[in-house]
């Protein structure tokens, strides 16, 4: 529904620049942010009725997977970006570990055009690490870069050959690019689940939680040296946490991340086998979920990133041993986080934006998210009062595998303005 | 944009607690004396799932099947036309002729669906399998698996009862009913005994079974092993940990040994034969150092020479035959505690 | 509920049927009584009591559990809890008296038989019952009865028995 002038009338507008809520009208001409203030009169213009509502600047999810190419059957670029938006992502940054792997030029530009042609949420992709994802030799990471990608990552894998990271981290400040580390230690990660009670009582085989920290540390330790940019990939238990606060306070150029997942579920759901809870890195402890949520409440954990991982039921519906680790996360995230987060009162909802939207841009050196005037128009309207069960027939992606079927949250995405066009979320009417 | 996506079609009952079940039936006789409490189980999964009571009046029921192997003609109609499929994804022999005999001394069918492993080069999942036995229409199904959870993941799928004859590493629940019937039959009762499992407690499902089965009949239960064979946190199953078999094989009823696979030594997990032996194995000489007339099990096959030496097992204590001979009766009173009878309301005590 | 006989008269009625049973068997002398359980079993042993007192001779007594024979067993509610089954002689070319507390459709009394046969092959089985409440639904009838009762289909004949109910008597409910 396209509209020269459009008019989002009484909501509340969360700044996470600034901090601040304010009650006041936007007023969006030719896909920008006109006016920002309170009783703006525009007679001709669409008016949108947020009253009740909030509005934020449009999320970004820096770390997804959305499967093509080559795994079609689970998700593309168009159903992916559609579920992103349904969620309040209005960018994400796709995972390179597609087949054939985005390592190069032309794959970072198939990606961006999909995502352009699909209109929905913008794709700004995360190229290979190295070519191939194999570890071995560099991505051509500058020209990536050109056609548009913003970080690298081998996610799925760790860098293991430390000569090749090494070289990675260095080479990839000549783009201002982090380098994003899956943290998995060699030898340590046959695993698949937590190496702990839960796996001790369920016989499954585990992945112990030094398997991540030691591999970050490496990666932290090589960062400081050749003085680059390292992104610690879905941290999952406390001794990351610790660490990265630790290389932090040496100044490292260190960020991290955590996944909904991992700051609202434990092992200790796995007892039935649900194949729905494996994911990768592991649920861990109640303690290890209670030092992620300490981490972002601190600021050690600097962004809360979905790790939005499609699965066909066919790779779900199989022995716990064989099913393949991940869980959908777009449409879940926002709520899950403002559940854990601002209705603990932990944090402020402009705080707990600030996670989801100005991180992200700033380490993926993306356009920075604003309400404010003369910016692009890219907002999305919740409702934080909603209560809401997420139920199979709404899931936008085209896989199910998630383990929030039936939870009932709070705060719900409702709508949003994309550029010129704004949309309201059917199952929010 | 909905799509169809498999539910799990039924939840195990849960076991009701002693004489919850029998509430809502009505008295047909006033009588003084108590019910026996008889458990209501929809599948067996594993010993986790058990209330004390259901593991007692198991094994109970397992001693009216001795008596009937006793017989001239050991087989009684309790389960005429039922049949069980024995699915064994990982070779058994012992445990699914078993289970077989077990079945064929109640009356009942046991068909063995041959898991060749070229419907599995086929590309064949567990979850093709669960739905051609489900439509199959077969009344029960014992499955063994190299992978946890695996009964789990068929009970969700099928109608028919699931027996889990071994998952992984996870549980095998019926060699933990016929260890406690064998050594309830020895001791009179597990309560307050002190039972030691020596050996590889981290690969055994047999280990995780026992511990659980064992300390819900009250005995004080210990694991000992090299560290490397030892699962973290396993003292919170309700166990001691020793490290030395010596200082603690002096103090034990039971000696639970367990096999353990060579196949380890290639991933560091203990270095060699030799030294495993000297330590941890049941040897001869161990044995009559110690002077002790500790109770020995294994759940075989034993590695002769490597946990237990031969000599050890020819001991009138060590009750190795004893356990294959109740583990028909226990089955049986699995199979027919599961296939014996059906939800309803029809109450037949009058039909004299 | 009424009672219909007391603990005198079901006395009365064991004592009548040890005494129809000694009259019977004069020239048997390899006999033994084998009670279904539950109430067939204290009626065994009280009727052994009896018939040892009238004749020469030691009469074992055993006891017969029904549950794994049974035609219901698909149709129960929940599967019935085995109690086990006491045999502890030859039941070879004796003659068996079956000992239960009632005979109604018959089939208790079948599933008794194939059991039994398949203990051995007796000489004879005979069949002793205190109380028949008729409506039977096989061709089998006792050899010895205490009393005919009659019942309709969905009435409850409670047969008490001091070693199982602390109190002797037989008791009807007669449902609407």
């Amino acid at each position: 529904m396209a509209d020269d002038r459009m008019l989002l009338a009484g909501g509340r507008v969360i700044d996470p620049a600034s901090g601040k809520v304010r009650l006041v009208d936007i007023l969006v001409e030719d896909g920008r942010i006109a006016r920002v203030g309170k009783g703006i009169r525009a007679r001709d213009a669409q008016r949108i009725d947020c009253r009740g509502k909030h509005i934020a600047p449009g999320f970004i999810d820096m770390h997804c997977h959305l499967r093509e190419p080559g795994y079609e059957d689970a998700e593309t670029i168009l159903t992916g970006t559609q579920s992103a938006l349904v969620g309040g992502f209005t960018r994400v940054c796709p995972m390179p570990n597609t087949d054939p792997p985005v390592d190069s030029e032309a794959m970072v530009r198939f990606q961006i055009e999909r995502a352009e042609q699909a209109g929905y949420a913008s794709v700004h992709p995360v190229g290979c690490c190295t070519r191939n994802r194999a570890g071995k030799e560099l991505a051509e990471i500058g020209s990536m870069r050109e056609a548009g990608a913003v970080a690298v990552s081998d996610d799925g894998d760790w860098v293991s050959d430390p000569r090749v990271m090494r070289r990675a981290l260095e080479y990839a400040k000549a783009f201002d690019m982090p380098v994003i580390s899956h943290c998995e230690y060699d030898g340590l990660s046959d695993g698949v689940s937590n190496e702990g009670l839960v796996s001790t009582r369920l016989g499954l085989r585990g992945k112990p939680w030094p398997s991540e920290t030691a591999a970050a540390a490496r990666d932290i330790m090589l960062a400081e040296f050749v003085g680059a940019r390292v992104h610690i990939a879905h941290v999952s238990c406390a001794a990351t946490v610790d660490l990265i606060r630790w290389a932090k306070l040496r100044r490292v150029q260190v960020t991290a991340e955590v996944c909904p997942h991992h700051f609202t579920l434990t092992d200790a759901s796995l007892a039935g086998f649900d194949t729905n809870f494996k994911v990768n890195p592991p649920l861990r402890t109640e303690p290890d979920r209670l030092a992620v949520v300490e981490g972002v409440v601190d600021g050690t954990i600097d962004v809360i990133a979905t790790d939005h991982a499609p699965h066909t039921s066919i790779a779900k519906e199989v022995e716990f041993d064989k099913a393949r680790p991940g869980i959908i996360g777009f449409e879940t995230a926002f709520s899950l986080g403002y559940e854990q987060f601002v209705l603990s009162g932990l944090m402020s909802p402009a705080r707990y934006i600030e996670k989801l939207t100005l991180a992200p841009a700033r380490i993926m050196g993306l356009r920075t998210p604003s309400v404010a005037e003369g910016t692009e128009a890219e907002l999305v309207i919740l409702d934080l009062k909603a209560q809401w069960t997420f139920s199979s027939a709404q899931i936008m992606s085209k896989s199910h595998n998630t383990p929030f079927l039936e939870r009932t949250m709070q705060g719900l995405v409702v709508g949003g303005v994309l550029g010129e066009e704004h949309f309201w979320l059917l199952h929010a009417a | 944009m909905p799509r169809a996506r498999t539910k799990p079609k039924r939840k195990p009952r849960k076991a009701a607690k002693p004489g919850g079940g029998r509430a809502k039936r009505a008295p047909a006789r006033r009588r003084s004396k108590p019910e026996p409490y008889v458990p209501r189980l929809a599948n067996l999964l594993g010993i986790s799932q058990l209330a004390p009571a259901d593991i007692t009046a198991i094994l109970d029921q397992a001693e009216t099947f001795i008596e009937v192997l006793k017989r001239p003609i050991p087989v009684v109609p309790a389960l005429r036309g039922k049949t069980v499929v024995n699915l064994f994804f990982e070779a058994s022999t012992r445990t699914s002729t078993s289970f077989a005999l077990a079945a064929s001394r109640l009356s009942a069918q046991c068909v063995n669906f041959s898991i060749g492993s070229s419907s599995v080069k086929k590309g064949e999942t567990l979850l093709d399998t669960a739905r051609t036995i489900e439509a199959m229409r077969v009344d029960g199904v014992i499955i063994r698996h190299s992978m946890p959870g695996a009964a789990h993941f068929l009970s969700r799928r099928i109608k028919s009862f699931v027996v889990n004859a071994g998952d992984g590493c996870h549980e095998h629940p019926t060699q933990a009913l016929l260890d406690a019937f064998t050594l309830r039959r020895r001791l009179g009762t597990l309560k307050d005994k002190r039972v030691l499992l020596v050996g590889d407690i981290a690969h055994s499902r047999v280990a995780r079974s026992n511990i659980l089965c064992f300390s819900k009949l009250g005995a004080r239960v210990a694991v000992c092993g090299p560290p490397t064979l030892i699962p973290p946190h396993i003292e919170e199953l309700g166990c001691e940990v020793f490290y030395r078999l010596d200082r603690v094989l002096y103090e034990v009823d039971v000696v639970n040994m367990l096999r353990v696979q060579t196949e380890r030594i290639s991933s560091s997990l203990f270095p060699s034969v030799r030294e495993y032996r000297a330590l941890y194995g049941l040897t001869a000489e161990r044995l009559s150092e110690l002077n002790t007339s500790v109770v020995i099990l294994h759940p075989g096959p034993v590695n002769w020479g490597v946990e237990m030496d031969f000599e050890v097992a020819e001991l009138p204590q060590a009750l190795i035959l004893n356990q294959v001979t109740n583990g028909v009766a226990v089955r049986m009173a699995v199979l027919y505690l599961l296939a014996g009878g059906q939800v309803g309301d029809t109450d037949t005590a009058e039909t004299k | 509920m009424k009672q219909i006989i007391d603990a005198a008269e079901l006395n009365r009625l064991i004592d009548r049927l040890a005494a129809d049973i000694a009259s019977r068997n004069k020239k048997e002398k390899n006999i033994a009584l084998v009670g279904i359980k539950r109430r067939g079993v204290p009626l065994a042993e009280r009727l052994a009591a009896r018939l040892v007192k009238k004749r020469a001779g030691e009469i074992p007594v055993g006891a017969i559990d029904i549950t794994l024979y049974r035609d219901d067993l698909q149709l129960v509610a929940e599967t019935p809890i085995v109690r086990g089954t006491e045999i502890a002689f030859d039941i070879n070319g004796r003659t068996i008296l079956l000992v239960d507390d009632v005979i109604y459709t018959g089939r208790t009394t079948r599933a008794a038989l194939a059991s039994l046969l398949d203990f051995g092959r007796p000489k004879a089985i005979r069949l002793a019952v205190l109380i028949d409440r008729g409506r039977r639904e096989l061709p089998i009838q006792p050899d010895f009865t205490g009393k005919t009762i009659e019942t309709r289909r969905d009435d409850l004949v409670d047969i008490c028995l001091e070693e199982e109910d602390g109190k002797d008597g037989v008791f009807l409910t007669l449902r609407k």
